[in-house]
């Protein structure tokens, strides 16, 4: 978490700005861009992120098998159930992802000095979080890949991965969302890294471990309930380990359109305060 | 040596005060221990029903003292990122200027890191007795099951100390964090030693970090089996990671803060 | 051990050989006077902040000796320590914590602590001129401020040798000022060491008793400021004729008050007067160049400054670019004999030893 900070200054280079004439998808293409190169300059910022979740996957699956035997436990192999968590963690790094990169910009001076460009400076927005979604979409890749060869029978077949990767790319989208309403908000890195608590509670006080009928106290099944993540967990889980079930499914696709509506709302406000400032 | 003490009780201190005084560096270590210990403890209570899971306490109990542990361990690793940060500001130098005896900052680093893991294990004792926590052993096995598991975080201190003294950059974070995730999980972290199978088992039987986890759970239960195996661990483990650290702190020396 | 004998600095073939690095610091000896304030002069990457660095026992030395109120810096570092102050030349100082607070941690660091300590805090606030800001976190301090705070830090424990490495770079007139009188107060009522570099040839000029100039981790020239000017010899005297056939007469006038040189100024005629009793006046060379016939513009005479002492001892100027012309005069300067031979060959022998 404290790895991404913001002493590294962005890459301003890679782009002109004032490349007057290009349209707006062209703009968001360039700037997005950027916005990969600048968050994949640094493997120190994102090595962690890869490794430390495949790490405790590999781990976690192992200690935790024996949970399988519990009477009613939906899946044969605990590497199945909990395999839903990479998708998570890939969603998590977007938020930071985002975030940071927008919070660079914002104090280099990067987002006011394209206020005066005609280049938008939504279109900046956009990029960074389009940038965070395509390096998300990048690990849930690599994530399928490792899951594939060490045989995780994902039960919707083939097209069940796909709704899964577009599940895991909404889901990052989600996170993307809020990650750069925050550092459009406040400008600075201390407030993203202070919701990393929050979002760790969240997935930590979720479906994750173990179904909601599984769970013995009353407490945190309640907790599961109102915790939107563990609908997101539930929805992408159900495709690898049960096959299509239209309830689950339905429930993610509401939560991650409101959590969507809600950032995007946020981004828009905070970013019209803040051109408003400028 | 009274003079070390003095400098490294003002390092505690300034550290302790930082630590309640900025929320970024105060977050993570108060709210993750809980996180953690909430998640486990409400999700898994089933998982202490499996057959030959034989443990006299329930399943929030056996995971309370992980939790106590990685509270411990990880408190030590915050700090780890206190002193890289001291040397990226530049404050370290001031610190090595100002004590004639550069140890007494190690020093002050792990009693602070010590006095935090102490009242983090007193909050997340509360949270876990809220959640059911029994308490079977006998007041001296209580005493010695935190005082085995706040060792802990002397080693951690000493451990990311000997990592920071030498990287002095915080970007290593990771370098300091991964080896101390793995030591702590390749233990009998939700289930005992016996049903771990396979390589984990291997592992984790040699591990030890699984000996002090063991023993803490004993303690609790009133149940005290191999208690000397982790205190040779605990001495182990202290031996070499304060050799670790002291070297560490020459080599600041050396790159001159 | 406390007696102001034992205040002086002394260094002996001190070498500091970066791994992977220059030898920033190469040879050097080094003595100063209990109570003296000693002003180390250089360019940017001189070996001045390096020298600082090993005296303050922040950084091993890789060769010679070094002992600092009577300690060694090698083998008796924590009595160094408890001896010196210092003002490193980037500020240590922690964002989150008040200036009050640095002071107070400094000090029972330092083993000063309870009332003794709030007082020593409030009177070092004072002196800075920090009380304002003194319960302000450190993060929203101005440049100037830290560094007056470091300098607080440094003299928290009355330290008996004061290290300043660039004191009064980012300091604004006043300050700059306020600090020289504390400096001399420093040394004068309390007899402290002061160990000071700077870039600033003023400061050295007008603060220390003796000045040390390095360049290239040699040490080319040393004296107070006086010697070191009068060891360049006398002023030189610029003359500006009114045409060019006057100019090429002029040196031929010129010659028999010294030696000719290249001026500074475009069109000028130079001479570095002759020293000791028979150094002509202004006078007396106006009246010289007016028996010759002669009409000239501007006749100016121009004291010797550190800079032209370090120009003496180097071929370059101290002050940067902007001087290239008066550079070219250099290897005309004789003057500079002994001194910078003597270290020209010390510099040569050295890589061998
Ligand atoms: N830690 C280091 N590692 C390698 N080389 C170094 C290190 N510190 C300084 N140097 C080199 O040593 C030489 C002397 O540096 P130093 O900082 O002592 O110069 P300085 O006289 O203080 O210059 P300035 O006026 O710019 O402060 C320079 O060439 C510098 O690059
Ligand atoms: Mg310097």
């Amino acid at each position: 978490m404290t790895s991404a900070t913001a002493t590294a200054p962005a890459p301003q280079g890679v782009v002109n700005p004032h490349a007057v004439g290009t349209s707006l998808p062209h703009q968001v293409l360039l700037l997005a861009r950027r916005s990969i190169r600048g968050a994949l300059s640094s493997p120190a910022g994102y090595m962690p992120g890869i490794v430390m979740p495949l790490m405790l996957l590999t781990i976690n699956s192992s200690a935790m098998q024996r949970s399988t035997s519990i009477p009613g436990f939906p899946a044969d192999r605990f590497l199945d159930f909990i395999i839903v968590i990479t998708f998570m963690q890939a969603a998590l790094f977007a938020t930071s992802s985002a975030g940071l990169g927008l919070v660079r910009d914002i104090e280099s001076g990067f987002l006011d000095r394209l206020a005066l460009t005609p280049m938008r400076a939504g279109a900046l927005v956009v990029a960074q979080i389009s940038g965070a979604i395509v390096i998300a979409m990048g690990a849930s890749l690599l994530y399928v890949t490792i899951g594939l060869v060490t045989g995780v029978d994902f039960h919707a077949g083939f097209l069940g991965v796909l709704a899964l990767l577009g599940l895991a790319a909404w889901t990052a989208l989600a996170f993307a969302t809020i990650g750069a309403w925050i550092a459009l908000r406040s400008g600075e890195s201390e407030a993203l890294q202070g919701i990393f608590p929050l979002l760790f509670a969240s997935l930590f006080l979720s479906t994750l471990n173990m179904p909601r009928e599984l769970i013995q106290a009353d407490w945190f099944a309640a907790i599961t309930r109102v915790n939107p993540v563990s609908y997101m967990i539930d929805g992408m889980r159900s495709l690898i380990i049960t096959g299509w079930v239209p309830r689950m499914l339905l429930e993610d696709v509401l939560v991650l359109v409101v959590i969507t509506a809600i950032g995007v709302s946020g981004c828009a406000r905070a970013l019209r305060r803040r051109m408003a400032k400028a | 040596m009274s003079t070390t003490f003095r400098a490294a009780r003002a390092i505690a201190w300034r550290h302790l005060y930082k630590w309640i005084s900025v929320p970024a560096n105060f977050m993570p270590t108060f709210i993750f221990p809980l996180i953690f210990f909430t998640g486990f403890a409400g999700a898994l209570g089933r998982v202490g029903e499996i057959p030959g899971f034989d443990y006299p306490a329930n399943y929030t109990t056996w995971i309370f003292v992980f939790s106590l542990l990685q509270t411990c361990l990880f408190g030590g690793l915050a700090t780890g990122f206190t002193i890289a940060g001291d040397f990226q500001s530049g404050f370290a130098r001031r610190l090595m200027l100002a004590v004639a005896d550069r140890n007494a900052i190690l020093y002050g680093y792990m009693l602070s890191t010590f006095l935090r893991a102490a009242l983090m294990s007193g909050i997340v004792t509360g949270v876990a007795f809220i959640a059911g926590l029994e308490m079977l052993g006998s007041v001296g096995e209580i005493v010695g099951m935190y005082l085995l598991s706040l060792s802990l975080s002397l080693i951690g201190t000493m451990w990311a100390a000997g990592v920071m003294f030498r990287a002095r950059d915080p970007q290593l974070g990771p370098a300091m964090q991964i080896p101390m995730f793995i030591a702590i999980f390749l233990a009998p972290v939700y289930v005992p030693l016996a049903l771990l199978s396979g390589w984990l088992h291997a592992v984790a039987r040699v591990n030890p970090v699984s000996h002090i986890m063991g023993a803490g759970r004993g303690l609790l239960v009133g149940q005290p089996d191999d208690i000397g195996l982790a205190l040779v661990s605990v001495a182990v483990l202290f031996a070499l990671l304060a050799v670790w650290a002291i070297t560490g702190v020459r080599s600041a020396e050396r790159a001159g803060g | 051990m406390t007696t102001s004998e034992n205040n002086g600095i002394e260094v002996r073939g001190l070498v500091k050989q970066f791994k992977k690095g220059p030898k920033a610091v190469d040879g050097i000896d080094l003595d100063v006077a209990p109570g003296e304030i000693y002003g180390f002069l250089g360019p940017n990457g001189a070996g001045k902040s390096t020298t600082v660095n090993m005296l303050v026992t922040l950084l091993p030395i890789t060769a010679g000796r070094a002992t600092v109120a009577g300690w060694d810096v090698a083998t008796q570092g924590a009595d160094v320590r408890k001896a010196i102050g210092a003002a490193l030349q980037a500020v240590a100082l922690d964002n989150f914590l008040t200036g009050r607070e640095h002071l107070r941690l400094i000090a029972s660091l330092q083993g000063i602590t309870g009332s003794r300590a709030d007082a020593r805090a409030t009177d070092l606030l004072h002196r800075v001129g920090l009380e304002e800001a003194a319960d302000r976190k450190v993060g929203g301090y101005s440049g100037g401020m830290k560094r007056r705070l470091d300098l607080a830090l440094a003299l928290v424990h009355e330290p008996r040798v004061l290290f300043l490495d660039e004191p009064t770079t980012g300091l604004d007139p006043q300050s700059r000022t306020a600090l020289w009188e504390e400096v001399r107060r420093l040394a004068r009522e309390d007899g402290v060491t002061v160990f000071l570099t700077t870039q600033y040839l003023e400061e050295a000029d007008v603060l220390a008793d003796r000045v040390g100039i390095i360049d290239r981790g040699v040490i080319v020239a040393e004296g107070t400021p006086a010697e070191l000017k009068a060891e360049i010899g006398a002023p030189t005297v610029e003359v500006v004729p009114t045409s060019d056939s006057d100019r090429a007469a002029l040196p031929a006038v010129l010659a028999q008050f010294g030696e000719c040189l290249a001026a500074a100024q475009p069109g000028a005629v130079a001479v570095r007067l002759r020293g000791g009793s028979d150094r002509a006046s202004l006078v007396t060379i106006v009246r010289a160049i007016d028996d010759g016939g002669l009409k000239i513009d501007e006749i100016r005479q121009h004291e010797p400054t550190l800079d032209d002492v370090f120009l003496a001892k180097t071929g370059r100027s101290l002050e940067g670019a902007g001087d290239d012309e008066a550079t070219e005069g250099a290897p005309g300067a004789p003057g500079s004999g002994s001194a910078s031979a003597a270290t020209a060959d010390d510099r040569d022998a050295e890589p061998v030893a």
